[in-house]
């Protein structure tokens, strides 16, 4: 006999280790106490002079450590493959740091915008999402972002999509400027030189000679290009573009592997420069390339100079920019931690005025989390009706017979799921074998064939009968306990065959059902693969839509935050049940 | 103590077993795709030739291309790539290459020319709608009826609007239960013009007008949400008509010889095809790209053709379309792009669906939860 939880006789008086200690730690007590008379002084001691609480400890210590040590295989497996993944997966319905983490500058920007005004936020916002997004766009994160603020604003994904190609145009109606001008800024090398150490540059360009030389030669070279380093007062003069030319020559060397000695700088650093010349003054600058700057600053100042307005080139890439609900969304979800998935999973959403339900018609999980609760405790009802009468008929025939039943009751539960499901399509279904007997025996017109399948009805059948054994199981182990001495007694003192049962036999039995019920409510609670065949639409459970969020929409977000509430629903109820019934009173077997 | 150093001590001995099988990988090549006659297609026009040139090499085929984006982005968190060629639709493609999970592939370069010289990226034209997507396939979802359902006197359906017309074609019809497809064709029988399509159905309204089309059907709908539903209901007389992938009804209707026929009106194409996923090792991307380049060359598509109904997704491989390997039929009529059968078609709008999916589903699920 095996019970959930410990209620039996279990603590024996054998003493223990547990008791030793709380002995020794007593007497120890009894020791420090202030002694009267000439007691026999100083504390008990061990063989080897320790003091014995000192040595008990140790000796007990050492036990534990084994024991921890033998189960800790199982221990770290458990962690390893089941807490850590669950724990990991719930953790991702608040989880939020993509936002943060592709878009810093717009979302530190986006801080000081009301975004309830309704206007549209400054140039400092347009310019942080200028290089947030260009950047994202060259790390290739920026489609990543779209997809999860698409969750929660339709148009997002393809907002960023496109934005990722189109912010190079801001760039280029400057770079065309400065080319036209002259030739070099177009190239590697004279960005190159004008923000590198003159030792980097004078090493590429030895590197250059001797690849040259080489090649002349016919020789194999294989020496790496020398690294570039970029020069420190460049930044005084050029703030901006030396930051961003920073941010380009990491990124050539770590994610292309290549040097910006020979990539000319993104679109992004030329946008910089432009309004370094046009905000700075260059003409103390004497370091390399000082004339190509000189006159590049010379052009920026003159009155033909073409310029892009940012808002407005934003606009032109896709008025959606203008729209201040894409401001609104990435504002109101800027932070790290977001309660807005668990929003979505009760059909409510984030606005900037606080939270609120969702429109009537975009309403769907409440629905579907009460339907899951009355279908499971149906189809828990269901199994208790149908089990209870098949697991006395177990306990109470003889063994041969019984034998026989119990495989009856398991071969079902042998065959894959899948199979027991796709038969009860071929038995409900309008065409199937329970239409076509009714329809040969008259008792159904063929026009009016019953509707059995691909709706509640059909899921409950279903599910009922792949969950029987877990019913059956359980009750069964429990009743081939009772002795059927108690009920002959009580029939012998002169109780009715309902009474001997109902107050004699049915109360012995509850653990059974108890058993049963919790292990069927909690996995017809989670099913999912049976409501998808035969649910239809009205016959879908929570857990068909958590499935579609993690395969189809991808949005784990939402499907872990509706996994946690399923968790803490399953939770409560067990708390309940526990309250209510008593954990102590269910028994898996007798 | 000693027992618990055994155990650690076989353990790690477990582990660094599995380290070492892992990395040895470039003979070994594992293909995700769908299963079932599609794969077996695919094994036979190209898998079992290459096995056939490259004896040591082996193959092992995963049958996940149903929750392939799903399954890559969780091998992409935990670092492990074990799959080296995936079969995927093209929304699939588009949203892998969006996340960084699949690799940009440059077409002149890695694939076949056509055998007139043109180059790869022309071959497959308009089909390449993502830079990390392959196309092989047209496919198309399209609609079939049981030829001896139609009412007497009445002519077979020919137009997919048949399929809200209760009257004339009564009976159960077979929808995916999802709004792809549904939405438009819904929209499409109340009169929006078909290049008006999705504007009407980016506003609220249009959304609404589609739903409520969808409505006076509603109770004659069985929703599919597997690609073998509807053939099934098709073969049990369950349902007048159905939708689902054209290949399907082709082996209902040629393999299987039941009272099925075409309805080829509004059918929209699709795309399936290889993505490479991102962050393989350099030997078995290697692998993968000799595959790749033999796989996708112009005979090869062709003759994928002779084991399933779909059109090669390069344009120098629609001649080269002959007949069926066992049936010994002509394939070029069973074709969704085949001229006679492709008169008025739609084809998925990818930018769309990324953008508008998850709200219009939010509405579409609601819709389908309230009887």
């Amino acid at each position: 006999m095996s019970t959930l939880k410990g209620s039996g006789p279990q603590t024996s008086d054998a003493p223990t280790p547990e008791d030793a200690f709380h002995e020794a730690a007593a007497l120890d007590a009894r020791e420090s106490e202030p002694r009267h008379g000439s007691g026999n002084g100083g504390p008990v001691l061990a063989a080897d002079g320790t003091p014995l609480k000192r040595s008990l400890a140790r000796a007990l210590r050492a036990q534990k450590m084994r024991a921890l040590a033998l189960i800790a295989p199982l221990l770290i497996f458990v962690l390893l493959t089941f807490i850590a993944p669950i724990a990991d997966m719930l953790f991702r319905s608040v989880e939020n740091q993509i936002v943060r983490d592709t878009l810093p500058r717009t979302v530190e920007a986006l801080a000081d915008w009301d975004d309830t005004s309704g206007e549209l936020p400054g140039d400092a916002v347009f310019d942080a999402a200028y290089t947030d997004i260009f950047l994202a766009a060259e790390y290739k994160l920026h489609t990543r972002l779209g997809s999860r603020l698409n969750y929660e604003l339709t148009g997002v994904s393809s907002l960023f999509r496109k934005s990722g190609r189109g912010l190079d145009d801001i760039g280029e109606v400057y770079l065309d400027q400065f080319e036209d001008l002259d030739e070099a800024w177009d190239e590697a090398l004279p960005w190159a030189e004008l923000m590198g150490t003159a030792d980097s540059v004078a090493a590429y360009k030895a590197w250059v000679k001797a690849e040259d030389k080489a090649k002349e030669n016919n020789e194999d070279f294989n020496d790496p290009i020398p690294a570039f380093e970029m020069r420190d007062d460049i930044a005084d003069v050029l703030p901006r573009t030396a930051e961003a030319y920073s941010r380009f020559a990491t990124f050539v060397r770590d994610e292309d592997e290549d040097s910006p000695f020979e990539e000319e700088p993104w679109t992004l650093v030329v946008t910089r420069l432009y309004e370094d010349l046009r905000d700075g003054d260059v003409s103390s600058y004497n370091g390399p390339r000082a004339e190509m700057l000189k006159a590049a600053d010379a052009l920026v100042d003159s009155p033909d100079f073409q310029t892009a307005d940012l808002q407005a080139a934003f606009g032109e890439i896709d008025e959606d920019w203008l729209d201040t609900r894409v401001w609104q969304t990435i504002k109101t979800y800027s932070p790290a931690y977001t309660n807005g998935y668990f929003l979505n999973a009760v059909d409510m959403q984030k606005t900037p005025d606080g939270a609120a339900m969702r429109d009537e018609d975009e309403r769907i999980y409440g629905l579907l989390f009460k339907r899951t609760m009355f279908m499971s405790l149906v189809i828990t009802f269901s199994c208790i009706a149908l089990a209870y009468p098949v697991a006395y008929l177990l306990s109470t025939l003889p063994m041969r017979t019984a034998n026989l039943l119990m495989i009856l009751v398991l071969l079902p539960f042998w065959t894959s799921l899948l199979v027991r499901t796709s038969a009860w399509k071929v038995m409900l279904q309008q065409q199937g074998v329970i239409n076509d007997v009714l329809v040969w025996l008259g008792l159904v017109a063929d026009d009016g064939r019953l509707v059995m399948i691909n709706n509640q009805l059909g899921t409950i059948i279903a599910m009922t009968h792949i969950l029987l054994p877990f019913m059956i199981l359980p009750m069964y182990s429990v009743m081939s306990t009772i002795p059927p001495t108690y009920v002959r007694a009580a029939k012998s003192l002169g109780a009715t065959n309902w009474t001997s049962f109902w107050r004699v036999y049915f109360p012995q039995s509850v653990p059974g059902i108890g058993a049963g019920s919790i292990l069927v409510f909690i996995l017809s609670i989670g099913y999912y693969i049976t409501p998808e065949i035969v649910g239809g639409t009205t016959g879908t459970f929570i857990s068909n839509r958590i499935a579609y969020h993690i395969s189809s929409s991808l949005n784990w977000g939402l499907a872990a935050a509706l996994g946690t509430i399923l968790l803490a629903v399953v939770l409560i109820l067990y708390w309940a049940y526990d309250r209510i019934v008593g954990i102590d009173n269910v028994k898996l077997g007798g | 103590m000693k027992l618990t150093k055994t155990l650690l001590a076989s353990t790690a001995l477990t582990v660094a077993a599995a380290g070492v099988s892992a990395q040895d990988m470039s003979q070994d090549m594992t293909i995700v795709s769908w299963g079932g006659a599609y794969q077996n297609s695919q094994l036979k026009a190209y898998v079992e030739p290459y096995l056939e040139m490259h004896p040591d090499v082996s193959v092992a085929w995963d049958e996940s291309s149903a929750e392939a984006v799903a399954k890559l982005r969780a091998m992409n968190e935990a670092g492990n790539i074990t799959w080296d060629l995936v079969d995927v639709t093209a929304a699939s493609a588009i949203r892998l290459c969006d996340e960084g999970l699949a690799m940009e592939i440059d077409f002149d370069d890695v694939l076949a020319e056509a055998p007139d010289g043109t180059g790869a990226e022309d071959d497959f034209g308009d089909l390449i709608v993502s830079d990390c997507f392959i196309p092989q396939i047209v496919y198309s979802t399209t609609f079939g009826y049981r030829s001896d359902m139609v009412p007497e006197g009445v002519e077979p359906p020919s137009d997919v609007c048949a399929v809200f017309d209760l009257e004339t074609y009564p009976g159960k019809r077979a929808l995916e239960k999802r709004p792809l497809n549904n939405m438009e064709w819904a929209l499409y029988c109340d009169g929006v013009a078909k290049d008006e399509i999705y504007d009407v159905l980016e506003t609220d309204e249009g959304q609404d007008r589609a739903l409520a089309k969808l409505d006076t059907i509603k109770d004659q709908v069985v929703w599919w949400s597997a690609g073998a539903d509807t053939p099934q209901l098709l073969a049990d007389g369950e349902i007048f008509m159905g939708s689902t992938y054209n290949g399907r009804l082709f082996s209902v209707i040629e393999e299987q010889d039941q009272p099925v026929a075409m309805l080829w009106d509004m059918q929209v194409f699709d795309l399936d095809g290889w993505i490479v996923p991102e962050g393989l090792s350099d030997d078995a991307l290697a692998r993968v790209m000799d595959f790749l380049y033999f796989a996708t060359d112009t005979q090869r598509l062709a003759d994928q053709a002779k084991y399933i109904s779909y059109g090669p997704a390069r344009e120098s491989s629609a001649p080269m379309v002959s007949q069926h390997a066992e049936l010994g039929i002509d394939m070029a009529p069973h074709m969704p792009t085949d001229p006679a059968n492709a008169g008025n078609t739609l084809l998925y709008n990818y930018e769309f669906w990324a953008d508008y999916r998850d709200d219009i589903d939010a509405k579409f699920q609601s819709w389908l939860a309230q009887n």
